[in-house]
């Protein structure tokens, strides 16, 4: 059973991927084209999912988000992966003072509450935007990485295989890249895993903010800033509960697919 | 334990002292000058050197980083750009009912995990064990504010059970119970992702508990089922499940920026989007530090607690 479900969550993951890429084919309107006959319309033949504040085809729109969310997703992730990856290795392969540096700047990195940190970055960035908020993600998403890496480096460390390469003349980076790295990555996989469905979650929420993806360009998280007025939220439902349950679905099956990941790849640690 | 216990506060002095030099950091990265805002148009350039030198903003970094901490443990946090009232004062007041919101969702979301996870541990594998996971994944996939404006949508307007926002009726008497019904709807939002995470792991504590000797030698001995899991295997299985409480916390100080937002709460989350539209960074400043503060204190706490529940871990 548990199989099954990170099969599907690939399968909508592929269906995601697919609606992210063809965006363009699939859309029967421009996301950001303007029809001045309909604001806030109820779904409609032309409009299948009505219309926003603006005039804007809100199932166009929720197509091309996807784009955004699968975009920050990935980049944000790949990006505080290979800066933690590197900072874990070297403090764990390295130990002493530099892994006791390191370590506390984790600490203390970890300490502070994620949304909190992200949303003051964001704003001392300047205006909001979709690379702001990539980049904000990026470069502050490293610890927890770091130190998964870090104690999988620890812990292999001792391990006999190391001691061959070293044995045999290989250079510290060289050990490190080679041989204690492709070990450790399992832990590190999932959590990017993982990390790419909370990295859709706080994108979504800053856009909702209106702290990332500014309008006209469409984010499942901004369509749904209108439903804040109450009077959107109970008439106009259309309007915000297509975008919700796209992320809804988008990190269910992320999740899915990781926990499938985990169990794959280190049955120990099967829930 | 009383040496793991000071040792576990001491390392706690040097995080504290971090989190001010990274929030220093973050916050001298900000636009605009502080000079600026104090000038009037009609000073001279050599007025404002004069107005600069007197803050002690020309003063290199590691000088103007003492002053301010210095200035920090005295319990001055610097003044609001936008009302001018002391920092400590405007998110003094927002505190509390933060507080009132992250811990009773913290409780909610043990009471729903706790007995759910030690049910589906005891019966892996049927129907209500997938419906429980399900749920759980649910709860850590939904986006807090959809499943806010949900609750919102159902309860309030829909079937209006519940007030829509602010912590008491207008012109009502207040009290507790209005208290309550307020509290319900956004301490439960922000519950669920907690929860769906935490029956996960209360489930695979529970089952690890359950694999091990002390539990079979339990009911060798005849003891009733539920004794065996009530006074045997569920004491041991919280212990990593409390650690997690900790941990926590920071996720609910975040996750309450998005739900006061939509509910009208008037804590610090709240303020925090009110600092961000109007640009006051020493506000932002005091709720990072803030939060932060309260997040190490929660970890510190989670340590001392474990400690002192798994006695194994005393003697190392």
């Amino acid at each position: 059973m548990r199989h099954r479900l990170a099969v599907v969550g690939i399968v909508a993951l592929g269906i995601l991927a697919i609606m992210a890429l063809a965006a363009p084919l699939l859309a029967p309107h421009s996301p950001t084209a303007i029809d001045p006959t309909t604001f806030q319309g109820r779904p409609s033949s032309v409009h299948l999912f009505g219309t926003d504040s603006v005039g804007r085809d809100v199932l166009s729109r929720l197509i091309y988000a996807a784009r955004v969310s699968l975009s920050v997703g990935i980049l944000a992730v790949t990006m505080y992966v290979l800066i933690g990856t590197s900072v874990g290795a070297i403090a764990g392969y390295y130990g002493g003072t530099v892994d006791l540096v390191l370590s506390r700047i984790m600490d203390i990195m970890l300490s502070f509450p994620p949304l909190i940190i992200i949303l003051f970055a964001v704003s001392v960035f300047g205006r909001p935007s979709l690379w702001n908020v990539i980049i904000v993600l990026g470069l502050l998403g490293w610890p927890a990485v770091a130190r998964l890496v870090r104690g999988q480096v620890l812990a292999l460390r001792q391990q006999e295989f190391v001691q061959a390469a070293r044995a045999i003349g290989a250079s510290d980076p060289v050990v490190v890249m080679r041989h204690l790295l492709p070990n450790a990555m399992a832990p590190v996989l999932v959590a990017a895993t993982f990390g790419t469905a909370n990295a859709i979650l706080v994108e979504a929420a800053l856009s909702f903010l209106g702290m990332g993806v500014q309008p006209p360009t469409p984010s499942w998280g901004n369509m749904l800033t209108d439903a804040q007025s109450l009077t959107v939220l109970e008439q106009m439902p259309w309007l915000w509960v297509p975008p919700g349950f796209m992320i809804l679905v988008s990190v269910l099956t992320i999740n899915f697919v990781g926990d499938g990941l985990r169990d794959a790849l280190d049955p120990s640690l099967k829930l | 334990m009383q040496r793991y216990l000071v040792r576990r506060a001491l390392v706690t002095i040097p995080i504290l002292f971090g989190i001010t030099v990274m929030s220093y950091f973050i916050m001298s990265l900000t636009p605009g000058d502080p000079v600026q805002m104090l000038i009037n148009p009609g000073m001279s350039q050599a007025d404002v050197e004069i107005k600069r030198h007197a803050l002690g903003l020309d003063r290199p970094v590691h000088v103007r980083y003492a002053k301010w901490l210095n200035e920090l443990v005295h319990g001055n946090l610097g003044y609001s750009y936008s009302t001018g009232a002391p920092v400590t004062k405007r998110v003094g007041e927002r505190v509390a009912p933060t507080l009132t919101l992250t811990v009773t969702a913290l409780v909610l979301s043990y009471m729903i995990a706790i007995p759910i996870g030690v049910v589906v541990a005891t019966r892996r594998y049927t129907w209500i064990d997938y419906a429980a996971t399900f749920l759980a994944f649910l709860g850590i996939s939904l986006p807090t504010f959809f499943l806010g404006l949900a609750g919102i949508y159902v309860f309030a307007l829909r079937v209006r059970w519940l007030p829509v926002g602010g912590t008491m009726t207008l012109g009502g008497d207040g009290g507790l119970l209005d208290l309550l019904l307020h509290l319900i709807l956004p301490a439960s939002v922000l519950a669920v992702a907690g929860a769906g995470a935490l029956t996960r792991y209360v489930r695979s504590s529970m089952l690890e508990v359950l694999g091990q000797d002390f539990v079979r030698t339990a009911r060798a001995k005849g003891l009733a089922e539920a004794t065996v899991l009530r006074r045997h295997a569920l004491r041991n299985a919280l212990i990593p499940v409390v650690t997690l409480a900790g941990l926590q916390i920071p996720a609910l100080l975040g996750g309450a920026v998005i739900t006061e937002q939509i509910f009208e709460w008037p804590g610090m989350g709240r303020l925090t989007i009110e600092a961000i539209n109007q640009r006051d960074y020493p506000v932002l400043m005091g709720i990072t530090l803030i939060t932060a503060l309260l997040v190490t204190l929660g970890n510190l706490l989670a340590d001392i607690t474990y400690s002192l529940v798994d006695p194994r871990i005393r003697y190392e």
